[in-house]
């Protein structure tokens, strides 16, 4: 590891200048970070410890939505009462991912700004775009299994490899964030991450001195709802696909309401409002399902090791789908 | 001023290099070895401690971030006089071979037991509010984060079984 400073802000109006006037990278759980710098693959200045500041709640909101600190850990939102009731999505997508102890320290704020897994990023002597921009991406006729199909661009084809903010996207979530001037905003999850484009070193919408302060969800919608997460292992691996769906039926057996989200298959939560308009007012069909993976996919490219990702996205989809409207095939 | 952090029971002074592991600091600055190093990235579990209660990786997070905490490693649950109800466990079901994993198995099976004491869910279980019942499908899945290069896993969940069992 390079050298560093280390600071400690009392609040988060100074962690938001010390971030602001200083190369510094803002570290909650580590977990990410940490392991990034071990690899000479972020090489912060300082590190701005904001793990104390008081950003660790969970609450109601007043229209019955949930408010879930940046601080709050992955497990504390996974067991939360009214996770495991009202949004049993999200508590299975973070429960699928990684391990317990990685749980116990990864954050709200740390998961959604997670890079990404590829090789060439992590690997500091590799050409890659986005660690050393004007390299060149490695992972174009490389090592590509984990890699995008939606999405991508000449220059970058990085999966986004986090679970929480696909069942975050899925449910409608909106990211709450300070800037550095003390003025806060707010962006919903779906719209938090970016495409690669031709800056693929800009993974969010984050600017200098952004600090996330939470997630809130809105109330819930009802229905059922569900995270499947495809991957090599069963347990303890990052997704090849991850599907998230919320589905509704209403008495005549037609689909009231749709909302999806794809992990694994672009460098964001994929997050597609055409499938859920396609899907609403229909009664549960092979041939509607496979419509739905057909808008999905439209305009989807493998880069060889990652062709299979697309056969294997519209059958989770499928598969999704039929579990979720009690729809078999 | 200087900041300390306590290791099972005993307060220490924090290092002042910021860029030393909470991992680092327990081998190389208080010498308690029982915790081992394996892959540095998070991905073995060899690391694993319990710090205020809850199990992490120390090889994933900075000693100077840890101000106060109460840690405890393995040398901190039990002693070869005095074995905790898992170390005794994990000697009779012969739940290693070469051992080096084993300090992490068992702080981490440690805090696993808490876990399910508070009823915290886990991939592996069907009904998210219900009450728990602790089958080795749950054990595997809690413990997919310690890895054992010499696979003695179905001794290794035998022994969490045997504690677990005793525990109800
Ligand atoms: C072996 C392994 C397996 C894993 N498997 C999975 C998996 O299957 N699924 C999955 O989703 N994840 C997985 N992860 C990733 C893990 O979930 C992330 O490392 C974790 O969520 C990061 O959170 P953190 O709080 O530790 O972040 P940190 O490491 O502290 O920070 C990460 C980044 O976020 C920034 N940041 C943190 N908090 C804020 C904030 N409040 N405002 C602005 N910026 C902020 C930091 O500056 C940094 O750039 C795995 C990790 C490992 C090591
Ligand atoms: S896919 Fe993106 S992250 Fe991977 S090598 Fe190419 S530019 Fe780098
Ligand atoms: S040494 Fe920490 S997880 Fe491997
Ligand atoms: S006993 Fe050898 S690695 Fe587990």
């Amino acid at each position: 590891m390079r050298a560093f400073d280390y600071i400690r802000p009392v609040s988060l109006e100074e962690a938001g200048r010390r971030l602001a006037e200083t190369s510094a990278k803002a570290i909650a759980g580590g977990t990410n970070l940490l392991d990034l710098m071990k690899l000479q693959v972020e090489t912060p200045s300082a590190v701005c410890d904001i793990s104390r500041l008081d950003l660790a709640t969970i609450a109601d909101t007043p229209d019955g939505g949930l408010f879930i600190g940046a601080l709050v850990t992955n497990t504390q939102t996974a067991v939360h009462q009214r996770v495991r009731k009202d949004y049993p999505l999200l508590a299975r997508a973070i429960l699928a991912g990684a391990t317990q102890q990685l749980r116990n320290k990864a954050t709200t704020g740390g998961n959604l700004c997670q890079r990404t897994r590829c090789f060439y990023f992590t690997n500091a002597d590799q050409p890659c775009n986005k660690r050393d921009p004007g390299s060149g991406c490695g992972a174009i006729g490389g090592i590509a299994k984990l890699h995008a199909v939606l999405g991508t661009s000449e220059h970058c084809i990085a999966t986004y490899p986090g679970d929480m903010a696909v069942a975050m996207t899925a449910l409608g979530g909106v990211v709450e964030i300070v800037g550095a001037d003390g003025h806060a905003r707010s962006v919903p999850v779906a719209d938090f991450h970016c495409l690669p484009g031709d800056t693929p070193w800009r993974e969010n919408v984050l600017e200098e001195g952004d600090i996330i302060t939470a997630v809130t969800l809105p109330a819930p919608v009802g229905g059922l709802q569900t995270y499947r997460k495809v991957r090599e292992r069963s347990s303890y691996a990052f997704a090849l696909v991850s599907v998230a769906a919320i589905v509704a039926m209403d008495d005549q057996g037609k689909i009231a309401r749709a909302d999806l989200a794809f992990g694994g298959l672009a460098h964001k939560p994929w997050h597609d409002p055409r499938i859920g308009d396609l899907l609403v007012g229909e009664a549960p069909s092979a041939a509607l399902f496979d419509k739905a993976a057909d808008l999905l996919l439209e305009t989807a490219q493998g880069y060889g090791e990652n062709d299979f990702k697309i056969p294997l996205a519209r059958r989770t989809l499928r598969a999704v789908l039929e579990e979720v409207t009690g729809a078999s095939s | 001023m200087t900041r300390s952090i306590s290791v099972n029971g005993a307060a220490h002074p924090l290092p002042n290099d910021p860029r030393v592991s909470l991992l680092d600091f327990l081998r190389d600055g208080l010498r308690l070895t029982g915790t081992k190093k394996g892959c540095d990235h998070g991905q073995c579990g060899a690391c694993t401690v319990i710090v205020n209660g809850i199990r992490i990786n120390s090889c994933l997070t900075l000693a100077a971030m840890h101000e106060d905490d109460e840690v405890t490693t393995i040398e901190g649950l039990g002693t070869p006089d005095a074995p905790s109800p898992l170390q005794q466990a994990f000697l009779e079901h012969d739940g290693f071979q070469c051992g080096y994993c084993t300090p992490g198995q068992i702080c981490s099976a440690t805090a696993l037991l808490d876990e399910i004491a508070s009823n915290w869910p886990s991939d592996a279980s069907g009904d998210l509010v219900g009450t728990l019942t602790l089958s080795d499908e749950e054990i595997r899945e809690r413990m997919s984060g310690n890895l054992c290069r010499c696979g003695a896993y179905a001794n290794i969940v035998a022994a969490i079984r045997d504690v677990a069992e005793q525990r109800t």
